[in-house]
């Protein structure tokens, strides 16, 4: 009897909409969002890497005082990236079986060797020969809890001598040449994810990788430039203008370029119109509308395109403090519109049936196991993070030590000069 | 480093790679031998999976949309409530509007609760209807299978026989199989958190039985064999010489294999 009244229920419910297979027919699509914070999290560690390797690779004199910031950025979020996956699966005492037992043609199997790669080869070996001497010094310098940390993260090798500090530099530059495809790799197998699944026409795409990683830039660098005004905010000092207005110029390109290749994704959808397009292009007008059409490429896209760009034309007729201004806006709305793309694809990719005759529909749990709440922790998780990496790793109080990188000088401006 | 290096550790270095590679194949017998000792497996021992090709055929017109292969594939496989390993599907085609130049009406599909208990009436008046017809889905025991090649961890895999299969001990839940599924025939089943799907009644065919749903269709819509051991008159030759066999989307290059008779282009 309960099973009847539980399947004329289901029937009923007003979330279907056309003819949807069976199994399509649950509560809430399979991949929820914690899917979505997922490749979020992700992007953003690549992306800030990225903004990081201008510094070292492409020598790119005025973002120095970002360079840490940008690293310990990604890190914090690297170090998170994972966990929604994790919370997301049956059984998650068994996730280990990913690196142990690897079905070398899964996307999602080769993504774990990636972020083992990415996380130990690349980010933990930059920062830890970036940060060697500061280490050693510190560990001379400061006592208690920060003196043993500062000891412990010397690993033992305390050798400050003029070979040793130009090792330390040029492995640091080597590590940064092979973390940039490292970093691209990274969210290019999570766009991978999506796009080789060949039975949903909104994600089996070739182009997914690559709007994965162009956007990854484009989020990670605005949250480099968010992270480094709201570090000088609560600090009470004025951002360096120079770093700034360079980094927004950065972030605009790869605004541009991320609008283009999306662009060209939906021209390419709606020009070749193969099986499918009615039912993505009733879904983008309807069940995305306010994501999709509003969210990411209204205010997500469009506006930032407009603020900035007429910041590279105009930047010199505004006051710093309305540059500012703008720049903390559009950075606050490139890092809504690149979530909100993300919800569009992983939900998105779920809202229609693969019969391609019938609507799902999604509403989101407040609390529970894949609700507001655990994505919003997950979201502010690496934030409490990069908070405690920043009262260790980034302290005014600790001593200053030029020329961290032979050769390149800190700006005066820098949060770490500043100290 | 360098004047370590003698022609007796270069000729030992290489003897220990050249006795590895050797020892490879008898490692992973060793292996084997002990995966078969803790496997668990519903086929009975001795069941030699490669002395074996298993296939079903579904013949559309024979189908008259009763649910009873659902029904019973719900029995014998323990299959969650609103889960599916085996569902029908009814299509209604509607005549043309008169002088819209259109050779067929628009196309309404239903399979409430999977078309157990059999299909009320349509709502649609019989005038109206150009023609209807029912069609049972299943899992199309695809040859290049995108479910198996997603799986993060091998869970799932294609049985030398043809069946695909889900280790549900070793899955971990992360349903990227079906999402990669084309035809909607996996699902998360919610008591064990691994993905689930038809089976072809594994440990009734390793026994020499027919699956649940073949074995209770009334209208012998569904017509299951071994190709590599056809019995005398064989149904599922039988089909195959005398029907015209298509199979669903296979425009995905999955390979399905899974012959359905008589289907119409509607159906996907």
């Amino acid at each position: 009897m309960d099973a009847t009244i539980l399947t004329n229920v289901v029937d009923a419910l007003p979330q279907f909409d056309g003819y949807v297979y069976p199994n399509e027919r649950t509560l809430h699509p399979l991949w929820s969002v914690l899917i979505v914070v997922y490749p979020y999290i992700t992007g953003l560690v690549a992306g800030a890497f990225i903004m990081a390797s201008l510094v070292r690779v492409f020598k790119v004199k005025a973002l120095e005082p970002i360079y840490r910031l940008a690293l310990l950025t990604a890190l914090a979020f690297m170090l998170c990236a994972t966990l929604p996956l994790l919370f997301h699966l049956g059984h998650p005492e068994r996730c280990f079986e990913i690196m142990m037992t690897p079905h070398f043609s899964s996307p999602m199997a080769m993504f774990g060797f990636v972020y083992a790669w990415y996380l130990m080869a690349v980010l933990l070996l930059e920062l830890w020969f970036d940060y060697r001497r500061d280490f050693v010094e510190w560990s001379r310098t400061e006592t208690g809890l920060r003196g043993i940390i500062y000891r412990a993260f010397t690993l033992g090798v305390t050798d400050l001598s003029e070979p040793a500090l130009r090792l330390d530099a040029r492995m640091g530059r080597i590590i940064s040449v092979v973390g940039i495809p490292s970093a691209f790799l990274l969210h290019g197998y999570v766009g991978f994810i999506f796009g080789s699944i060949k039975a949903n026409p909104w994600w089996g795409n070739p182009l997914m990788p690559i709007i994965f990683i162009i956007s990854a830039m484009v989020s990670g660098m605005a949250l480099c430039v968010f992270a480094y005004m709201f570090l000088c905010w609560a600090r009470r000092i004025t951002a360096d203008m120079r770093c700034l207005d360079l980094m927004i110029s950065f972030l605009f390109y790869a605004l541009v370029l991320d609008a283009a290749i999306e662009g060209l994704d939906w021209l390419h959808r709606l020009y070749s119109a193969e099986e499918g397009i009615d039912v993505l292009k009733s879904v983008a007008a309807s069940k995305l509308f306010y994501t999709l059409l509003i969210g990411q490429a209204c205010l997500g896209t469009l506006v930032p395109l407009l603020l900035l760009g007429s910041m590279q034309l105009i930047r010199r007729k505004i006051t710093e403090l309305n540059r500012r201004r703008v720049y903390f806006s559009s950075t606050v709305l490139i890092l809504m519109g690149v979530l909100a793309m993300r919800w569009n694809v992983v939900i998105g990719g779920q809202l229609f049936s693969k019969s391609l005759r019938g609507f799902m529909s999604y509403k989101m749990e407040f609390a529970g196991h894949e609700g507001w709440w655990l994505s919003l922790l997950l979201l502010a998780l690496p934030f409490i993070i990069l908070t405690v990496f920043i009262k260790y790793f980034l302290d005014r109080d600790l001593p200053t030590i030029e020329n961290v990188v032979p050769g390149a000088v800190r700006h005066p401006n820098s949060p770490e000069a500043q100290i | 480093m360098s004047e370590n290096v003698t022609r007796r550790s270069v000729l030992k270095n290489l003897a220990g790679i050249v006795g590895g590679i050797l020892a490879m194949p008898a490692g992973r017998t060793c292996k084997a031998a002990v995966q078969n000792v803790f496997a668990i497996a519903p086929a009975p021992k001795g069941y030699d999976p490669n002395q074996h090709k298993w296939l079903m055929a579904l013949d559309v017109d024979r189908c008259i949309g009763c649910g009873m292969c659902v029904e019973a594939c719900k029995a014998e496989n323990n299959v969650p409530q609103n889960n599916f390993r085996t569902w029908i599907e009814r299509y209604v085609i509607t005549r043309p509007k008169a002088g819209s130049g259109e050779s067929r009406g628009e196309t309404f599909v239903d399979s409430t609760n999977g078309g157990i208990g059999g299909f009320k009436p349509s709502l649609i008046p019989k005038e109206d209807i150009l023609k209807s017809f029912f069609v049972p889905k299943m899992c199309n025991l695809c040859e290049h299978s995108p479910c198996t090649q997603v799986c993060p961890v091998g869970a799932t895999f294609e049985a030398p026989d043809g069946a695909v299969l889900v280790d549900k001990n070793y899955c971990i839940g992360c349903g990227f199989c079906i999402q990669a599924c084309p035809y909607g025939c996996r699902f998360f089943n919610p008591e064990t958190h691994t993905a689930d799907k038809c089976t072809l009644c594994y440990h009734r065919i390793t026994r020499g039985l027919k699956p649940a749903c073949v074995e209770i269709c009334p209208s012998q819509a569904r017509i299951f064999g071994d190709l590599k051991n056809p019995v005398p008159d064989d149904p599922l030759r039988r089909f195959m010489e005398s029907n015209k066999v298509e199979e669903l989307k296979k425009s995905l290059g999955t390979g399905p294999r899974v012959a359905y008779a008589g289907l119409d282009e509607e159906v996907r």
